[in-house]
């Protein structure tokens, strides 16, 4: 890497360093799953950010196909856990649907 | 000289997308119901994302490095929509929002012309 990068490339690593921390917090403080989910979708994202910094810090492509399948793949646990809550409260507030036997939720 | 000015642009274009990063830190900390934390958590997954695949490609300088980081766009663009519309109706579905926030609410009218309807969850 060149000499002109490295003042760039240590402030875009604190500030993906704060982001990545206060994105835990909400994880952690979060009062609904939603919150949750939706802070670690926003930890993943960080993530592909941070491997693009240091692809271009070391100056090597690497990470490259990790930020692929990260990107393709990253999305399904976020829509997973959102239809999961979704279900999850049709199912205890709809009086008008007939009832179900209970069912084993994992 | 022309490289100084290609490294320039690549770190003002990271510095760039690690701040959009840290907005969306503080909007998911300060923001008060998941539909608005949602607005501020979905910014650096596609313009940070971007930021950061330019400030790669203005650094390598070589086209072969394009082939590859533009699927890596293509599918973030393709999924995160996806997901933080799941996100946004299951919120809205379990009642995870502040009416008093909301300006129009026009999902309302449409979910009470069809309360009686079966819920098809799809």
């Amino acid at each position: 890497m060149s000499d002109i990068l490295v003042p760039f490339a240590i402030a875009a690593a604190v500030l993906l360093a704060i982001s990545a921390v206060l994105a835990v917090i909400r994880m952690v403080r979060g009062p609904s799953v939603l919150d949750r989910i939706m802070a670690s979708d926003v930890v993943v994202t960080v993530l592909l950010l941070t491997m693009g910094v240091e692809m271009v810090i070391d100056a090597n492509l690497r990470t490259l196909p990790v930020m692929l399948a990260l990107a393709a793949t990253a999305s399904i646990s976020t829509i997973a856990v959102a239809r999961y809550a979704s279900r999850r409260s049709a199912a205890q507030s709809s009086p008008s649907s007939p009832p179900e036997p209970p069912k084993e939720d994992a | 000289m022309i490289d100084f000015w290609l490294d320039l642009a690549a770190g003002i274009l990271l510095v760039s997308g690690a701040a959009l990063s840290v907005a969306a830190g503080v909007g998911l900390l300060r923001f008060p119901d998941p539909l608005v934390r949602l607005h501020a958590g979905t910014k650096p997954q596609i313009f940070g994302l971007a930021l950061v695949i330019m400030a790669i490609a203005l650094a390598t300088r070589e086209w072969s490095v394009m082939l590859t980081l533009a699927p890596v766009m293509v599918f973030q663009m393709l999924t995160q929509p996806i997901a933080a519309h799941m996100v946004g109706r299951a919120s809205y579905r379990t009642g995870n929002y502040d009416p008093k926030l909301l300006i129009v609410d026009e999902l309302a009218q449409d979910a009470d012309r069809t309360e009686s309807a079966d819920d098809d969850e799809d």
